[in-house]
């Protein structure tokens, strides 16, 4: 009789021990999933960047309002301009107010959560929708085509060798998350998506849940729901999600009905408190094309925009206020865009054609309060065919996050950006780069934080490290247990600190930072490559 | 509770087939169609497509020599020369069976519009044999032709040539088998796997086997010659009888040459139980229909299909034609049951989304590129050529799951990934780029200009199963990049038209229909056949 032994695929390498590794090079181990941890340990970081689309090209001009421009305007776009009174102030005064539907953005800027950015465009502004999202979620230049998103890349240069070795100890979530749509092209890494999406908000829910949709009757319909098991099951990041969103079990009570950009946010917010080491989330709302009826005649301050406006700032308050319930607030960052602006002058279907440079919004309780750049110059006789001219590159943007916010070294940024851009103040001097120390929520460790850079090193490492002030202690072991160096013993003040770390004629192989401080310890593992 | 059952039998059902009626016949006995073979069979009676469905292909030329170089050249084969009639050569025999293999795909991927090549792949499952144990390409080839011989002929006369095909005589002993030594291999699975099977109301003896094997005796292969023959001095020429099951039948033992005939009688016997036609058909049905058999089916569909295929004298083509004629095979119930195999899936996406393979004037490149394509399949647990045991692939008889096994956390994802990688980057060796050009593939749908239309054509044909209202409604939101306007996409699409030699035009669309296309096949449904 002759049988053989189905032979099953074997799993993912097996775990390679520390002691193996010294004086090798990396790349004999490159599969593995703890050398992955150890050598392509991504900076860390609790921050979190949320990035808002509104999908058909927001007419900037009726969202954020100039005062100081408002008699052209009127010239221009009578027909749709919100009227003088009812447009809502910012506390200090300022040129500019915002539409009447935008309570939420006012608050927010009020209590100096909000920053509006004047006018962001890019030169050679395309008017096509496709065309133009590309270039916003890309970050090329108008003539210029890339494969990878922005994010993409970033998350390419943190997560070396993605999806290889992943999910590991050091990051066991998804690198990106999408919620309601496929995964954004802005995540788009090099060579691979780095995001994933959780389908729509309610199919979330149904993940979590358990729930599968309606397959339909007969065998087809039994084997698509066993695909879809499978298919679920496979899922690497599935149980991740399912878990943190678990821990979740109250949030604020005050997100408004009928607002898929509040759902959608009330996830992220969720997954974010429930503790994913997810950095990017993008969530969408479209319908801003406002070709016609953009608003309603006999009362401008309402329409078709008013309700979207109201859905983006309903949306992002009740987001900000549940961060704060959660205590996650400080941990997150948001910022709108959309793939263009509007035209100045309004057509004769009460609505507006496609136009350039916008304004954006940069959300959050570490984001700079202010309205950056002047307002938009209105011609006093605007033609059909006057665009904004833009101030602020939208790179400038990215870029700007990417460093203030994930404390992107400039070498690194470059690679992302492609370009040097211009840096702009997004986020709040006071905030720190890499954490939201001391104020931990709950359901994070409550750690020292200490990091090296780079890691792998070879001729020296720059340690970071927190101290909450008094005593604090760092030492380099190696894999025996033999103290090899301290660093520093010393009495410093609260706060981030750098030391670095030279090789002095070490071997190459894993050596230990040890931070004592106060009652806490914290370990970090670096490795002194060949 | 699901309704997955159905007493609907083999009462042939209305000749006209609607559009959906064609294509899940398309599906299940072609691997992967087009629009193109939708017109080849508009306005004909089903009765005329099967018959066009069922004519066998022509003989394809053989394997070539594809992989030598100056370094390493075949000893007795020139590059491009075909190596099934050279002598055996151990060094390059591992390069020849991964020939065979490659041009077993190009015979796929290029089938005419018959069932023959799918029924190759069935009877190939059915007389499993694995190329690694018969250790010889040129048997392997050989075997391979038998099967092409036989696919939609004589089951009868096929068992008594594969009883007797050297690379079977080497996969299961048969050689080995003599009267001083017997070897039971064959004896045993001709009854277990090939003809009577092992359900319950099959009672052969271990007796029968013995007696089996002894008949076997005396077949020896020639390496030379890449053929079997009869050895008499190596037979057992007593008489051998068989238990009660086969109605206490001897067959007298034969000296000399006639001791051949003594094979063709026990194949007789076997083929005189009536659970033979049964044991067949039912794999048959599992191959083409669903795996699972419940009373119903066995009483409307499998006995019904086992007398037509006895009454027939074993003839093949009947059975297909009365089980694809039938009511039940055009079932709602039945529609979109099936797992699409490995092989199914690698090669009708290519059939489907109209994948270019080098010429066969770039030989070396055009079976690496089939290659690819077998390997890819074989990550998916199907390594043609080799299943996993002489049982065939367990997704054709593993109770409980059967076909489920093809799909699995492993296996799954490797589907989605070559989908993916075929619409995006391609594949490329050689300076060659394997892939989907979906511009030409949407190019050809009738009004690619309008998003409905084009969704509409692309789920139709790819999918088995129809797709609700608000997924067809997502899909189109991809095409159009969440703007509400069909006019977006048409504007764009003509706009690639006018200028399809412009880079803004031409991403404009490409990007969309890419991410439409990769979403829509990594859904569940586009697994389903």
């Amino acid at each position: 009789m002759k049988r053989r032994e189905f032979l099953r695929n074997l799993g993912p390498a097996g775990i390679v021990l520390p002691s193996l590794i010294n004086g090798f090079t990396l790349k004999a181990f490159a599969e593995s999933p703890l050398v992955s941890a150890l050598t392509q340990a991504p900076t860390e970081t609790d921050h979190v960047l949320v990035l808002i689309q509104l999908n058909g090209g927001n007419d900037g001009l009726n969202t954020v309002i100039p005062f100081d421009q408002y008699d052209n305007l009127a010239n221009a776009r009578s027909n749709i301009l919100i009227p003088r009174n009812k447009i809502l102030k910012l506390s200090g005064g300022g040129t500019s107010g915002f539409h009447p539907s935008m309570v939420g953005l006012q608050t927010l800027f009020n209590e100096e959560k909000l920053q509006v950015i004047q006018s962001v465009g890019y030169p050679q502004p395309n008017f096509s929708h496709f065309r133009a999202t590309d270039i916003w979620m890309s970050g090329s230049d108008s003539n210029q085509y890339l494969n990878s998103g922005w994010t993409g890349r970033y998350l390419a240069e943190e997560y070396q060798g993605y999806p290889t070795g992943y999910p590991n100890a050091v990051m066991p979530d998804p690198l990106a998350i999408q919620i309601g749509s496929f995964v954004s092209p802005a995540m788009q890494g090099p060579s691979v998506n780095m995001g994933m999406a959780i389908t729509d908000p309610v199919n979330f829910y149904n993940l979590i849940n358990g729930i599968q949709g309606t397959a339909p009757p007969g065998r087809g319909g039994k084997e698509l729901t066993y695909i879809r098991q499978v298919a679920q099951q496979t899922q690497q990041y599935g149980t991740v999600i399912r878990n943190a969103a678990a821990k979740v079990t109250k949030q604020f009570s005050g997100y408004p009905t009928g607002n898929s950009l509040a759902e959608q946010l009330k996830i992220v917010a969720r997954l974010i408190a429930g503790g994913l080491k997810t950095r990017i989330y993008m969530v969408s709302l479209g319908g801003f094309d406002t070709h016609a009826q953009q608003v309603v005649a006999s009362a401008k301050e309402t329409g078709t925009h008013a309700l979207l406006l109201k859905r983006v700032s309903d949306g992002i308050k009740a987001f900000m206020d549940d961060l704060t319930y959660l205590n996650a607030h400080k941990r997150v960052i948001g910022m709108t865009f959309s793939e263009f602006g509007r035209r100045i002058k309004s057509n004769g279907s009460v609505g507006t054609d496609h136009g350039a440079a916008a304004p954006l919004f940069v959300f959050g309780h570490y984001a700079q309060n202010e309205v950056l750049g002047y307002s938009p110059e209105i011609p006093l006789i605007a033609s059909a065919s006057d665009n904004i001219p833009m101030q602020y590159d939208f790179r400038s943007v990215y870029a700007s996050l990417l460093k203030q916010w994930f404390c992107v070294p400039d070498t690194i940024l470059q690679n992302v950006m492609l370009k040097n851009y211009q840096s702009l103040q997004v986020v709040k001097k006071s905030a720190p780069c890499l954490s939201s120390n001391p104020d931990l929520p709950p359901n994070l460790d409550n750690k020292l934080l200490l990091t090296n850079y780079p890691n792998p090193f070879q001729s020296s490492t720059t340690l970071s490290y927190e101290s909450l002030g008094g005593h604090t202690l760092i030492q380099i072991f190696n894999t025996e247990g033999k103290l090899i160096k301290t660093l520093i013993d010393a009495e410093v003040s609260a706060g981030t600190h750098k030391i670095t770390f030279e090789n002095e004629g070490y071997a190459p192989g894993i050596y230990y930072a040890r931070l004592q401080n106060q009652s806490l310890q914290l370990t970090r593992t670096m490795l002194l490559g060949r | 509770m699901r309704n997955t059952r159905t007493t609907t039998g083999i009462q042939p059902q209305v000749q006209t087939l609607t559009d959906l009626q064609l294509r899940h016949l398309l599906r299940r006995v072609l691997f992967g169609f087009t629009q193109k073979e939708i017109a080849l069979f508009l306005g004909k009676s089903l009765s005329e497509i099967l018959d066009l469905l069922l004519t066998a292909g022509g003989n394809p030329t053989p394997p070539l020599n594809n992989y030598g170089t100056t370094s390493l050249p075949d000893p007795s084969v020139p590059f491009g020369q075909t190596w099934v009639n050279a002598p055996y050569d151990g060094t390059t025999n591992g390069l020849r069976t991964t020939s065979y293999k490659s041009w077993w795909i190009g015979q796929v991927l290029n089938q005419s519009t018959s069932i023959h090549e799918k029924m190759i792949l069935f009877w190939h499952n059915h007389f499993a044999t694995e190329t690694q144990d018969i250790a010889d390409a040129r048997y392997v080839y050989k075997h391979h032709n038998v099967l092409r011989k036989y696919a939609l002929g004589n089951f009868k006369e096929m068992v008594k040539e594969v009883t007797r095909d050297p690379a079977m005589l080497r996969y299961l002993n048969g050689f080995l088998n003599t009267k001083t030594s017997p070897d039971e291999n064959y004896a045993r699975e001709l009854q277990e796997l090939f003809t009577l099977g092992k359900g319950p109301k099959v009672q052969y003896t271990e007796a029968d086997v013995k007696a089996a094997a002894r008949i076997l005796t005396g077949y020896v292969v020639n390496a030379a010659s890449i053929s079997s023959s009869f050895d008499p001095t190596r037979h057992d020429t007593g008489n051998k009888q068989f238990s009660s099951y086969y109605n206490n039948k001897v067959i007298v033992g034969k000296a000399g040459a006639a001791g051949a005939t003594e094979t063709d009688e026990l194949i007789d016997m076997l083929f005189l139980q009536e659970e033979t036609a049964a044991y067949l058909c039912r794999k048959l049905y599992r191959f083409f229909v669903y795996y699972e058999i419940d009373a119903a089916t066995e009483a409307n569909v499998i006995q019904p299909l086992a007398s037509i295929f006895r009454s027939s004298g074993f003839e093949i083509k009947p059975v297909l034609k009365a089980l694809f004629s039938s009511e039940h095979f055009f079932d709602p119930v039945n529609r979109a049951g099936l797992i699409k195999s490995p092989i199914d899936y690698v090669v009708g996406f290519c059939k489907e989304f109209g994948i270019v393979f080098p010429p066969s004037s770039n030989l070396a490149t055009q079976y690496l590129m089939q290659d690819y394509l077998r390997v890819q399949a074989a990550n998916m647990q199907q390594n043609i050529g080799d299943p996993p045991s002489v049982s065939g692939w367990p997704a054709y008889y593993q109770e409980p799951q059967f076909h489920e096994l093809w799909i699995n956390s492993d296996t799954l994802p490797r589907r989605n990934q070559l989908t993916d990688t075929l619409i995006t980057t391609g594949y490329t060796r050689n300076g060659f780029k394997l892939g989907v050009d979906l511009l030409i593939y949407v190019g050809k749908m009738k009004n690619p200009e309008n998003p409905n239309l084009l969704i509409q054509e692309a789920t139709e044909n790819l999918c088995a199963i129809a797709f609700p209202l608000e997924v067809i409604q997502f899909l189109k939101s991809i095409l159009l990049s969440g703007q509400s306007s069909d006019s977006y996409w048409t504007d764009a699409w003509n706009g690639y038209l006018a200028n399809p030699t412009n880079l803004v035009a031409r991403n404009l669309v490409l990007n969309r229909l890419t991410s439409l296309f990769k979403y829509l096949l990594n859904l569940p449904e586009y697994q389903l056949s």
